[in-house]
């Protein structure tokens, strides 16, 4: 060797790093995804405060708020590290915030921040292990103890701050005639934060197939399946039974369908599950909305298939690249 | 055969950092003082050593001859002395036995055999024999021997005879650089394996992120009834049941192999080995090796003896700007991490890859969130996220229900996981289990 060489400076085997492949990992975090999907919910919320003014917006501070310093007491109690900082915590209470009327006052906020971290989410380990939708179970357990107050919506007034008072119904409460699907796109219409603006929250939902943090089969099966079957009831009878387009544009599916059903820990993993599942949700929230004794379902369908996404997963797993079926009397 | 390769399911787009490389001729290492051989450099049985303590022994001399039918030669890297049958750490961190040779430094050839002049004219089955006597095995990372492959069982009929030049693993441009500048020893070396095995064409898989060797190589296919063929990138497009896929649209059943669905693949630097062991007479004691990673002074692509020691090679490329994360034999994906600079070059070694401090982190794994990610990228079509959970509570049994023997350890559901969760690890760990319960129960 020569004295140049020599010099070369080498690898300290010392300070090598042993562990397996791979050795490179892609970029996407937990708190990518999460801030990713609260990124796409801004236009919503933005339209929400547009027509229902600061009252809207304190709503959502609140519940945000409540849930992450919730979410951080938990962990002090239990001894774990801080977690509010993966976003998962913040989604949940913008979530719940677009879940609630304009009007609902504060300490309801913070109830509904206990039972979707705490009932929804920490008593069954903590984020990933959760098997229903956090943000669902806590407005199904307001709606159940304070339907009065879960059931009154304000009226929407354009750049108007503050409320004044005004209620009105949420569109599937009115009889079929009295509705506008130019006011639903917008969001002129009476509801829960996020039932308003169709436009906004398809803007939200097309960000998240681009981004591919959802599996677009839920929403179109979800969607498709309620305007299917609500077509068909609307041109069976049109007196009784509101328009497909009423029923997609208003009430909480667009919401539920691109945000609430599409979570990831409580749906299917698999597409051919997505199908399944979007279907299901379409089904039941088209059943509770025509015959049903609530005028709005689909928080119970979401729910009622995130008990069925175990059970998907399993009839759902696919044929390895390869397989080939046991030869019938072998082993 | 259509011609447009099929894409298989899955798959991901790591950064390939190949430009560190991909414009740097290949350059001929210089004749060191000693070299330490590792002994085992095959899948199969070890060979037998040949030579002992104080032999004098010419370049390309046996030392340890096949120990079996799935077991090739070995020969020397130069001339010289053997100075000690010793034990060096082998790439999994145990130690090895190697055979340390000390250089005489006139590099004085004793081929144990002659070139053959006119391989046209030669019987296949003498054409394989060579292929063993030469100790050609799988270059691209198994190390399988060559001439097993090349031996079909009886009522196996090989019709497709594929050359896998795809080099998917990121950084790594070895075989790229191999096609490119000796294509016709790549197209010879396919048109030789096709006499072997009774075939008249062969087809030569390469990603389009090379076209410039596509290039090449089309300039000399034809002559010898060569095809070569461009595959989408898209990692592991080179992995040999997703290549069989891609390029004749048959699927490998789980647990067989290439020649169930009539289909041999070879590595390309395998095929350029053949063709020297036929057309030249050399054994294989020589390898084209990427030497490279953002710590490297200067990367490059280098022809390298086999027994090269690891230190050696680092100072043939400048040495480091920085003390890096990680050594790695291989590429970034299935590459395996070094703990120590002794380790010697293999027949096998395709890269040596330093990983900066800033491109690793030390992940702690957060919890699945369910997103599916890696269900979408394995390009086996198992379940990742749930064969995870089936091995942490050592379910061993559900995770072989579910296919976890069919993985073939590419490593995309590790590298797509958002919660950095130790897939390919685990499943590893599952394969080692159900094997071990196998032999077992006997």
């Amino acid at each position: 060797m020569s004295e140049e060489t020599k010099s070369v400076q080498l690898p300290d085997p010392a300070k090598l790093v042993v562990s397996n492949s791979p050795h490179m990992r892609d970029k996407p975090t937990i708190a990518r995804i999460m801030y990713t999907v609260i990124g796409a919910l801004l236009p919503g919320c933005a339209m929400a405060i547009v027509f229902f003014g600061l009252a809207a917006l304190e709503v959502l501070a609140v519940c945000v708020f409540s849930c992450v310093l919730i979410e951080e007491g938990w962990n002090k109690l239990m001894k774990r590290s801080s977690t509010w900082k993966d976003g998962s915590a913040i989604l949940t209470g913008l979530l719940l915030g677009m879940n609630l009327n304009a009007g609902t006052p504060w300490w309801i906020c913070i109830l509904g921040g206990f039972l979707a971290i705490i009932l929804g989410k920490q008593l069954y380990g903590g984020l990933g292990y959760n098997p229903f939708n956090p943000v669902l179970v806590a407005r199904v357990g307001l709606l159940i103890g304070f339907p009065g107050i879960m059931t009154t919506w304000d009226k929407p007034d354009m750049w108007h701050m503050g409320i004044d008072g005004v209620t009105a119904a949420t569109p599937l409460g009115l009889a079929p005639g009295e509705t506008f699907v130019k006011d639903m796109l917008l969001g002129n219409v009476g509801g829960c934060l996020g039932e308003t603006s169709a436009i906004a929250l398809m803007v939200g939902g097309a960000i998240l197939i681009a981004f591919k943090l959802i599996k677009w089969e839920v929403p179109l099966m979800f969607i498709g399946t309620v305007f299917a079957i609500t077509g068909v009831a609307h041109l069976l009878n049109p007196e009784v039974y509101h328009s497909p387009f009423v029923h997609v544009f208003s009430g909480g599916l667009l919401l539920g369908a691109f945000f609430m059903a599409t979570d990831m820990v409580t749906s299917p993993m698999t597409h051919k599950g997505a199908w399944i599942f979007g279907f299901g949700c379409g089904l039941i929230t088209s059943l509770i909305r025509l015959w049903g004794a609530y005028p709005e379902g689909v928080s119970f369908a979401i729910l009622f298939m995130n008990a069925l996404t175990p059970l998907i997963d399993r009839v759902t797993i696919s044929k390895p690249f390869g397989y080939v079926a046991p030869v019938k009397g072998e082993a | 055969m259509s011609d447009k390769p099929r894409k298989f399911k899955g798959g991901v787009h790591p950064n390939d950092s190949k430009a560190l490389t991909s414009h740097k001729p290949i350059k001929q290492a210089p004749l060191l003082d000693a070299y330490k051989v590792i002994m085992h450099q095959n899948i199969g049985a070890p060979p037998e050593l040949l030579v002992k303590k104080g032999d004098e022994v010419k370049k390309g001399q046996l030392l340890a001859k096949a120990g079996g039918f799935v077991s090739v030669p070995l020969h020397a890297p130069t001339s010289g002395t053997v100075k000690a049958i010793d034990k060096v750490p082998g790439p999994t961190g145990i130690s090895v036995p190697c055979i340390e040779i000390t250089a005489d430094g006139n590099d004085e050839w004793g081929s144990p055999f002659e070139p053959i002049a006119d391989w046209r004219a030669t019987a296949p089955a003498d054409l394989k024999q060579r292929v063993w006597d030469a100790g050609i095995v799988g270059m691209g990372g198994a190390g399988f021997p060559a001439h097993v492959k090349l031996s079909p069982p009886d009522g196996k009929k090989i019709d497709t005879l594929i050359l896998n030049g795809a080099e998917c693993e990121p950084y790594l441009t070895a075989d790229h650089r191999l096609m490119l500048e000796n294509a016709e020893d790549v197209v010879l070396g396919a048109a030789i394996t096709a006499r072997i095995l009774g075939l008249d064409c062969a087809i030569i898989g390469v990603e389009n992120n090379k076209l410039d060797a596509i290039e090449e190589l089309n300039k000399v296919a034809a002559k010898y009834n060569v095809k070569v063929q461009g595959l989408p990138v898209n990692y592991p497009q080179g992995a040999e049941k997703q290549l069989i896929y891609a390029i004749t649209g048959r699927e490998v059943p789980v647990g067989k192999l290439p020649m169930d669905v009539g289909c041999v693949v070879q590595n390309v630097a395998s095929a350029a080995a053949i063709a020297d062991a036929v057309v030249k007479g050399i054994p294989s004691i020589e390898r084209i090796t990427t030497v490279t990673g953002k710590p490297v002074v200067d990367p490059g692509n280098w022809k390298l003896r086999i027994g090269t020691p690891i230190e050696k090679v680092l100072e043939l490329a400048g040495g480091i700007k920085e003390q890096p994360a990680k050594l790695l034999l291989g590429g970034p994906m299935m590459g395996i991490a070094q703990s120590s600079l002794g380790v010697t070059v293999m027949k096998n070694t395709s890269g040596v890859l330093l990983i900066a401090n800033d491109e690793v982190s030390q992940y702690t794994s957060e919890p699945c969130i369910r997103c599916g990610r890696c269900v979408d990228c394995c390009p086996m079509d198992i379940l990742p996220a749930t064969i995870s959970q089936a091995v942490e509570n050592k379910r061993f049994d559900w995770a072989e229900k579910l296919n976890v023997m069919a993985c073939i350890e590419c490593g995309s559901c590790s590298y797509s996981c958002p919660s950095h969760r130790p897939l390919n690890q685990q499943f590893k760990r599952a394969k080692v289990e159900i094997q071990a319960r196998l032999r077992k129960k006997g």
